[in-house]
């Protein structure tokens, strides 16, 4: 009995208020819209950010006569004895070489020989590590020269303005964007607590008249929490509509035509629908029932 | 009252009220007997209540309204008519004084409970304060549904107080496509619709003209005749007179007169085609035979 009437009552006041309900849904809608597109977005950036900091690697150099058993000796230090250590991968002399001749043949056809040596690529098991490891692999000396940890390693290199200029840059485009994203919501927030706010206020009279005759807070609360509900999940459902129309016409063809710019591991279309279904919903409903809350003190 | 105990409280007394003392009252005050009784519905003791821009809504009104009396509260605007009724149904607290209602003081009645509480009084209001998007019978059921009546219940009551105040054939209109008089009997009936002990009406006919006003007294005292008790603050004078019922006077928050049978102002003349008028009304509701 009780549900039925306040379904029934969300749904009176929704045709009779058609108009500042439309308002409500219509900000849900932009709201959803712009999270929407920016959570990806956000996610994609973060996530490229990411990959190029997996890109941070130390190079050690072997020496160009190191033989087979010194290389397995070092890739032993590496792998067991050095801390700060991700991913050792070993590039040979014949591979480096053979693919190094793919994109510069002419210059290694007037080589002749191989110069190049055999080579440890070491990813830090965090990016921010990079240093540690270097010092691990090649302390400083009191002299303020490197010394290196074996002496079948010629030398070991990270390439530090770049790694240094790419950490600071991640950082700095992360918390940009943890900030953007922060005031968007605050701002959804706002934007759609302030319209479900106007339109109880024009019911503001309703709520007075039912107070006086003996109706409980709650009473006169879940019809509007309802209606909050309904209002968000229209305004959500629609918005989720929209995008799925912008990603079938826009994204998925950009992405066969263009699969060089590796798509970055961004939210599953599936999840993101869930999160915006969820936001819309919540935040409305929670801002009807709240913002009722002045006009009960009656 | 002996002579003492109204020299003491002349000393609490604030001094408005002991100016009005000084003009003739009417017949020796009831509420003036301090102690709770059980036959008092409304029991008013030194209520004083000023506003928090400085004006004064009550300045020590004591009173009391016994069970199934009809009363009116008369008084030019500004002189706390307004006031006592928004002390009965909680929408205000009293600065100081105490207010019992039932027996029960008001300022025990916490925040949580002021809906239960509210359920056992009527309120009438001059602006009729109907809910304007729902048809008559939906205005009347929803003061029904708020207390937590069944479907069933609703349908049985509801038909039943609007054939009372001769609502029938409007049933689903909305307030806005009913006349001032009209829209005031909706009101009634939903304040009657739960059957309350007790009915407060703030200028019930302040916005109708004498016709329509005639109408409404007539039902509220139709609703007084079955039980119930009314209160009704007007400054209608000619329907006081007609009345002749309890007559409270306030002047600037102060009680000046309390009159078993009153008028509106004391220089009035008597007459009882009022009463006459309201027995063959009375007579006529075919409800009643």
């Amino acid at each position: 009995m009780r549900v039925s009437f306040f379904l029934r009552e969300a749904s009176r006041s929704l045709r009779r208020n058609a108009v500042p309900s439309f308002a409500a849904m219509a900000s849900v809608l932009v709201t959803m819209l712009v999270l929407g597109v920016f959570i990806p977005m956000v996610q994609a950036t973060t996530g490229a950010a990411n990959e190029v900091r997996g890109k941070v690697l130390v190079d050690v150099f072997m020496k160009t006569n190191a033989t087979d058993a010194q290389v397995e000796r070092v890739r032993r230090t590496l792998t067991q004895r050095t801390p700060h250590v991700g991913n050792v991968t070993y590039v040979s002399k014949a591979e480096a070489y053979a693919k190094e001749k793919r994109q510069n043949p002419e210059a290694y056809q007037l080589l002749g020989s191989n110069p190049l040596p055999d080579t440890f690529r070491v990813t830090p098991d965090e990016p921010g590590n990079v240093g540690k490891l270097r010092d691990a692999l090649a302390p400083v000396t009191p002299s303020g020269e490197r010394t290196v940890v074996d002496p079948a390693i010629d030398e070991v290199k990270n390439r530090r303005d770049e790694t240094t200029k790419i950490l600071s840059a991640t950082r700095v485009i992360k918390l940009s964007m943890a900030l953007l994203a922060a005031l968007l919501v605050l701002a959804s927030v706002l934007l759609i607590s302030n319209t479900i706010r106007l339109s109880l206020f024009a019911r503001r009279r309703e709520v007075e008249v039912m107070k006086l005759v003996g109706a409980t807070d709650w009473f006169i609360r879940w019809p509007f929490v309802i209606e909050g509900v309904i209002v968000g999940a229209l305004g959500g459902v629609m918005a989720i509509l929209l995008l799925l129309v912008a990603k079938v016409a826009f994204i998925d063809p950009l992405k066969q035509d263009f699969s060089l710019i590796a798509a970055p591991e961004t939210i599953n279309f599936g999840v993101l629908i869930l999160v915006l279904l969820a936001a819309s919903v919540a935040v409305s409903a929670a801002g009807s029932g709240l913002s009722l809350r002045r006009f009960l003190r009656v | 009252m002996s002579a003492s105990e109204r020299q003491i409280r002349a000393r609490h007394l604030p001094a408005a009220r002991r100016r009005a003392q000084g003009q003739p009252v009417g017949p020796p005050a009831r509420s003036a007997d301090l102690p709770p009784d059980a036959r008092n519905v409304i029991e008013f003791r030194q209520v004083c209540m000023h506003y928090p821009a400085g004006d004064i809504g009550l300045d020590g009104a004591t009173f009391n309204v016994r069970r199934g009396e009809f009363v009116f509260i008369v008084g030019s605007t500004g002189s706390g008519k307004s006031t006592i009724m928004r002390l009965l149904i909680k929408e205000r607290e009293p600065t100081s004084g105490t207010i019992r209602v039932a027996g029960r003081a008001l300022h025990e009645v916490d925040r949580k409970k002021i809906p239960y509480y509210r359920r056992n009084i009527g309120v009438v209001f001059q602006d009729f304060k109907l809910l304007p998007n729902r048809t008559v019978y939906d205005n009347v059921a929803y003061a029904l549904s708020a207390t937590g009546a069944s479907r069933k219940e609703i349908r049985a009551k509801v038909p039943d107080v609007l054939r009372l105040t001769g609502l029938s054939t409007k049933l689903h209109n909305y307030p806005d496509q009913l006349s001032g008089g009209e829209q005031q009997r909706v009101s009634v009936a939903r304040a009657f619709v739960n059957h309350p002990p007790l009915l407060l009406a703030d200028e019930p006919t302040g916005n109708l003209d004498p016709h329509t006003s005639l109408g409404i007294m007539q039902l509220l005292y139709r609703i007084y005749r079955a039980g119930t008790t009314v209160l009704v603050a007007t400054h209608d004078s000619h329907m006081v007179d007609r009345m002749r019922r309890r007559v409270i006077e306030l002047q600037g928050g102060a009680i000046i007169r309390d009159e078993a049978s009153g008028l509106y102002a004391q220089r009035e003349q008597t007459t009882d085609e009022f009463s006459d008028m309201l027995d063959s009304a009375y007579h006529d509701d075919p409800r009643r035979r």
